[in-house]
């Protein structure tokens, strides 16, 4: 092969000059402990079906996947999905920032003297994390919402160590409902699931009573919640939790903070969310940002999953920054570590970081008011065209379900009409809550002007009125 | 000389003014304000007091994270010879591609039908590292390296459950040389870990191995070639071994790079691997993450009469290609799916770099790859095997792969400069260290991959370095102690920054319980 751009010392003269200094005849050498019987000749490899084969250039490549990223269809900002994953925008200074190669090409900053930039990063989207969630310790980041609450199911059992079962809401994210159950599979665990109020969508507190005891080692509540409604019983629900020495785990959604009691506020022990809505892309799912908090405990903390940056000093006193509380993690600890986590979503951290600070202490107030307007003109607008959306009787941030039973078609006609319009509607929950019939969830955030809102109420009357015809 | 900025730059909490803000957020439409009427959260949930955030402008802001970029180091300043982390060239045309808006706005639970493009890129991603591999099967969902440990780690113990051994399966092989979320992935999947020894020549030591191998092995787990950049040369006997117990063998992705194109892991009986994109594929790493671990699988075939297969064991979904409609689809076997790790199908953004890497390289340019990271390894060796002070334990003339680790014992005994020390003397130099004190096997060990995409002359001073270092260890080793002088800050205090009371994870504590205590606000 001729030399690659980005193998530098592919040239003939170098590879010459570099087997002589070792003294081998040719790089086939290298690998001749490699028994025979378990070799891919060079033929073989070669016609691999792996790229082109051959290398080609970046104006082929560009080219190629053009082509396929042009079959992609971008509804947003006509897109009103939510469910764990939502349309936000994006500031730019955010990309620009988290571009820059010092931030982007390098690895865990093991060696702290030369890597003080991108841990005071990470030290501050810990503590601007801690703020907005009214917490002490935040870890610089887990994969996303459902893998720390999974993880924080399993901090829970080893800080109440006798204790094997665990309490989750039901109308917490089903999606998340799964990936706890993989995570928790391994372990001798009971999870049982508290009701929900079916007139308010809240947890129903007599089920929670009923259900928790003294094997319990946590509950956990999200708020809002899987249809969007806010959690208004949470600080009574943690002293639930608290008289019977259980901990108190929170899901949230860090927008809805800028108007809704941060955990803390509320007696959490843990409070876990997604990262996403805080300057990362959709991007199909990832990367996003698992949000890991706890009070300044030792005996959680000791316990937490993840990486740790702290604030401290260099030998001549100025300050500095490092990794704590190592003897936690994988690399040390090995099998009795507090989790496997390694690669984290550090990155994600970053931008959720310079997003915080760009908004500030009014801003994300602000962006939180936004969002409550939109959301909530929407839902008087589609309760106007005759759409129930108010199935449940209390408040709600960002998203809300809305029933189709009335209009007499299946809610799948209802999206295909949309689509045709080059409307992405909401997310169907009817088979994760047959209770609730044709219902989908919709979802609405800064992006969502009123006349896009507008648009949305106005397909969807078409539809309605052509159905009654 | 090398001199990295050193700026005093406060923490973003001590910057703006009160007012100020960096970003402006749209007012609600008038009729929309009139109709919602106001915010009817009720009182006992309404946040009172706003978040103590601060208040910059925007170009504060940039200043801020520009001034800390510059006291940050990366594979775009300088060499990051890291070993095991393979720290390669990121090729910017896959980061423009990766922020490419028909990606970035995608939902995840976005209609199939509407997503055909990605869906294929996809598809022929899960083909292509099937093919390097050698295996049959992959899932892209695992986010990480150690999450598609944990997925495989899953796999064993479904396999085992399914054939109804489970009660009996309790355990996972591991040598001692392997990577510590080994270990940590097979304790969270419910398994005690049993390690074994590695022999005088770096491999396993069979006898050992033999030794532990039983009725209760439900698996093993390794790299190869290890973490000494030793390819295993009884892989195949010890595929028998586990094999010819009902284990399943699990191959850690991680030192792929030294092999690709010579061996497949499929080949060499593994029946489970991951693949580490933000190491063999050069998807950056971006501090920690993110990274993307797909996991594939051999397919076997586990219960004839119910027709399973390994393949339906696979976490998350995969891509399939449905010959009748003509479209892509998601499918997951939700029946003995392991099930998901995460909420959506994968890490998108780490894995559109990787298919840009394979598709600009092809299969030969991955074996070039292999083929260059394995000479500047043993290029590098050629120059500092004789430096003293340095060991190469397990061979001095035995061929390394991916990686070498050194050994700064001779160095530490003679003159007590420690591998921590000749980090801090690299680092002083202008280059990031390399791996120290692992693998644990290795006394003061300084483990370094350089990757195909260092050049020769960075290698060479490199070594130079090494040279110096030694030369003023043996003469003033008290100089060496004193390393680094020309980082952003000097050595920073471990002890403290772990101490029961000066320990400071976040500004909030840090301003309650440490700055008044020691006078420092």
């Amino acid at each position: 092969m001729d030399s690659h751009p980005w193998i530098p010392n592919s040239t003939r003269e170098i590879r010459e000059k570099m087997l002589e200094k070792i003294g081998v005849k040719n790089i086939d050498e290298f690998f001749n402990d490699i028994p025979r019987n378990i070799r891919i000749s060079k033929e073989e490899w070669d016609n691999l079906e792996i790229g082109l084969k051959k290398p080609i250039s970046e104006i082929t490549a560009r080219r190629i996947i053009e082509e396929k990223l042009s079959m992609n269809k971008v509804f947003v900002p006509l897109l009103f999905l939510g469910g764990g994953a939502y349309p936000h925008y994006v500031p730019s200074v955010i990309k620009y920032l988290i571009s820059r190669g010092e931030f982007l090409t390098s690895y865990t900053p093991y060696q702290p003297e030369i890597s003080q930039g991108i841990l005071q990063a990470l030290f501050e989207y810990q503590s601007l994390m801690a703020e907005l969630l009214d917490m002490d310790v935040v870890n610089s980041s887990m994969y996303d919402w459902a893998s720390a609450l999974a993880e924080a199911l399993l901090m829970s059992l080893r800080v109440k160590k006798n204790k094997k079962k665990i309490l989750l809401p039901s109308n917490m994210n089903p999606i998340h409902k799964r990936v706890v159950n993989t995570y928790l599979s391994p372990h001798n665990v009971r999870i049982e699931y508290v009701n929900y109020n079916h007139d308010t969508g809240l947890i129903d507190l007599e089920d929670l009573k009923n259900k928790i005891d003294n094997d319990t080692a946590a509950v956990y509540v999200q708020s809002p919640n899987f249809f969007g409604y806010i959690e208004e019983n949470a600080k009574e629900i943690g002293e639930i939790v608290h008289d019977i020495d259980s901990l108190f785990i929170m899901g949230i959604d860090p927008i809805s903070l800028g108007l809704i009691k941060p955990p803390g506020e509320l007696g959490a022990d843990i409070a876990v969310g997604e990262g996403q809505p805080l300057g990362l892309g959709l991007n199909y799912g990832g990367p996003y940002l698992g949000i890991f908090a706890t009070r300044m405990d030792m005996k959680l903390v000791r316990q937490m999953p993840g990486r740790i940056i702290g604030l401290t000093r260099s030998v001549d006193g100025s300050r500095a920054f490092t990794m704590i509380l190592q003897t936690r993690e994988q690399h040390i600890r090995r099998a009795k570590a507090t989790s496997n986590i390694c690669t984290n979503e550090a990155l994600s951290a970053i931008a959720a970081a310079i997003y915080l600070a760009l908004l500030g202490k009014s801003g994300i107030r602000k962006l939180a008011e936004l969002i409550y307007y939109r959301s909530h003109y929407a839902q008087a607008r589609l309760r106007e065209i005759g759409l129930n959306t108010d199935i449940f009787k209390s408040d709600f941030f960002k998203e809300f379900p809305i029933n189709f039973d009335n209009i007499g078609v299946k809610y799948r006609y209802v999206h295909e009409k949309l689509l045709e319009n080059n409307i992405h509607g909401g997310l169907y929950i009817g088979n994760w809550f047959p209770e609730l019939g044709e219902t989908a969830l919709y979802a609405f955030t800064e992006i969502h002007t009123k006349n896009d809102i507008d648009l949305l109420v106005e397909k969807l009357a078409d539809i309605i009125n052509e159905l009654k015809r | 000389m090398f001199r990295q900025s050193r700026w005093d730059e406060p923490l973003i909490f001590e910057l703006g003014n009160k007012g100020r803000k960096g970003f402006i957020v749209p007012e609600p439409e008038e009729e929309v304000k009139r109709k919602v009427g106001g915010i009817r959260i009720p009182e006992k949930i309404l946040r009172k007091k706003p978040p103590n955030l601060p208040e910059v402008s925007e170009v504060e802001v940039i200043r801020h994270y520009t001034r800390l970029t510059e006291m940050s180091y990366g594979v775009d300043n300088g060499p990051v010879p890291l070993g095991s982390c393979t720290m390669k060239y990121n090729p910017r045309i896959a980061w423009e591609i990766s922020n490419d808006y028909r990606i970035n706005m995608l939902h995840p639970l976005q209609d199939e039908r509407t997503i055909q493009g990605l869906l294929e890129i996809l598809y022929e991603l899960q083909k292509w590292l099937a093919n390097i591999t050698g295996m049959d099967y992959c899932s892209l969902h695992p986010a990480a390296g150690a999450h598609g440990e944990f997925s495989g780690i899953l796999i064993i113990r479904k396999y085992h459950e399914l054939k109804k051994q489970l009660d009996r399966k309790s355990e996972i092989i591991i040598p001692d040389s392997a990577h510590g979320t080994n270990p940590a992935s097979a304790s969270m999947g419910g398994f005690k870990v049993v390690e074994v020894p590695s022999g005088e020549d770096g491999n396993i030591d069979m006898e050992a191995l033999k030794s532990v191998v039983g009725e209760s092995t439900a698996g093993l787990m390794i790299t190869n070639p290890s973490t000494l950049g030793l390819f295993e040369e009884n892989v195949v006997e010890i595929s028998k071994i586990i094999h010819g117990v009902d284990g399943l063998l699990y191959y850690d992705g991680a030192n792929l790079n030294g092999i690709m194109g010579y061996t497949r892991p499929g080949d060499m009986g593994f029946d489970i691997a991951h693949i580490n994109i933000h190491k063999t594929f050069g998807a950056p790493h971006g501090g920690g993450g993110p990274g993307a671990g797909p996991v594939c699988v051999k397919d076997k075939l586990i219960d004839e009469e119910r027709n399973i297969w390994l393949r339906d064991l696979l976490p998350g979904y995969r891509v399939v290609y449905d010959e009748k409609t003509g479209l892509y689809k998601l499918v997951n076997n939700e029946k003995y799916s392991i099930g998901l790790l995460k909420a959506f199908f994968g890490n998108i953004v780490p894995l559109i770099w990787g298919y840009t890497y394979i598709l600009m390289l092809g299969s030969k340019g991955l074996r070039t790859v292999t083929e260059q990271a394995v000479l500047n390894t043993n290029y590098f060796i050629s120059l500092v095997k004789d430096i003293r002070g340095y060991d190469i334990p397990y061979g001095k003339d035995r061929y390394r792969k991916h990686e070498v680790v050194l050994s700064a014992k001779p160095l530490y005994d003679d003159t007590g400069v420690s591998a921590e020390d000749v980090a801090k003397g690299l680092l002083d130099a202008g280059f990031y260290a390399p791996t120290i004190y692992f693998p644990l096997i290795v006394h003061e060990a300084l483990m370094t991959e350089f990757t195909e995409s260092e050049t020769i002359e960075y290698i060479e001073k490199y070594a130079e370095r090494l040279q110096e270092i030694s030369t003023i260890a043996y003469s003033d080793p008290e100089k060496a102690k004193e390393w680094p002088l020309n980082t952003s800050v000097r050595r920073v205090d471990n002890v403290r920054a772990n101490h029961p009371k000066t320990l400071a994870p976040t500004w909030r504590i840090y301003m309650e319980k440490v700055c008044r205590k020691y006078s420092e606000c």
